[in-house]
């Protein structure tokens, strides 16, 4: 990457830091779309307990920290970093092979 | 949008686990045709990006909020198919990590949102986005518009998978259709607003990278999605 390029990955990282960990703080608690028909139209009660719902990071740190801001924090970032890694990693994997060397000057 | 499970059946959940990895297939096939290694870090930029949008639920009525899904922000920046890999990167992380979304159920959330919402929401935005004329300066506004209908069809995904295979008797498919669709219209507003300013954020720091525009400088895979 060239310098501008690191510029603006810097840049947007820094945004989706401060979205999870800042603006999540004041992210709504009420049922989304889909929670919202299935109550309102009666299937909401077939959902099953997720099978993952005692783990540490369960509903975004819920099970964390007695402090909610400090476990959507820590579960913000932990998500932030999962994605940038798994992202990375499988499109890096993926990557087609040596082709535009000349564009990457630009 | 995150279905958990026991809401679908055991045979349509796993025979959408099939689509969703057959997509996946697909996916990583047609996205290594064009994501050169320059393209790499901002497609892990795009998925953290989206994993963050998805963690804001934001009020849309009384009692109900909504929340990103990020299918066509993440498809018009880079590619519908490695737009399918960031969406349902995402939905693998929440699914396992943050139990949200049913682990029986990934493949019908995957469906609904990376191949309905990323790559279906793709199509649409490239039919609005000729319709206006193809210009650079559309790129951000028709990126909106069809993330703004991605949110209700999306919504359909689920209506379609509940039709086949819903647990829940005697209801009606009906009611369920109309107010799937029509909270869905209203959450899709947040869906399109966002899009378009994040979109239009990057044409204008670095209309080169973007991969729905015109003034994108790699190559695209084959006509059917270029």
């Amino acid at each position: 990457m060239n310098r501008k390029a690191i510029g603006l990955f810097i840049a947007g990282l820094a945004v989706t830091v401060f979205i999870a960990v800042v603006v999540s703080q004041f992210a709504s608690d009420e049922p989304d779309g889909l929670e919202y028909v299935a109550e309102q139209q009666g299937f909401g009660d077939e959902a099953d307990v997720h099978d993952l719902a005692e783990t540490p990071l369960a509903e975004y740190g819920d099970n964390l920290e007695s402090d909610s801001r400090v476990s959507t924090g820590i579960a913000g970032l932990v998500g932030v970093a999962a994605a940038l890694g798994l992202g990375f990693g499988l499109f890096w994997l993926i990557r087609s092979p040596g082709t535009d060397s000349a564009d990457s000057t630009r | 949008m995150h279905i958990p499970d026991g809401v679908i059946g055991p045979g349509v959940s796993a025979a959408a686990g099939v689509v969703a990895a057959g997509g996946f297939g697909v996916a990583v096939s047609r996205a290594r045709r064009y994501l050169t290694d320059r393209l790499v870090p901002m497609a892990a930029l795009v998925t953290a990006f989206v994993f963050a949008g998805q963690m804001i639920n934001f009020p849309v009525l009384p009692g109900m909020s909504g929340h990103l899904l990020g299918g066509v922000l993440a498809a018009v920046l880079v590619g519908p198919w490695a737009g399918y890999l960031v969406v349902a990167i995402v939905l693998i992380i929440q699914a396992f990590l943050f139990a949200d979304g049913g682990l029986t159920a990934l493949g019908l959330n995957i469906v609904n949102m990376a191949l309905i919402g990323a790559v279906g929401g793709y199509l649409v935005y490239r039919l609005i986005f000729r319709l206006a004329g193809s210009r650079p300066d559309r790129v951000a506004p028709a990126a909106g518009i069809a993330a703004f209908l991605s949110v209700p069809m999306a919504g359909l995904g689920f209506v379609g998978e509940f039709a086949l295979g819903g647990t829940a008797e005697s209801l009606s498919l009906g009611a369920i259709l109309v107010a799937m669709v029509g909270t869905h219209l209203l959450i899709g507003i947040g869906e399109g607003v966002i899009t378009f300013f994040v979109v239009g954020a990057v044409m204008k720091a670095r209309p080169d990278l973007v991969y729905g525009s015109p003034t994108f400088s790699g190559r695209r895979t084959e006509e059917l999605l270029s």
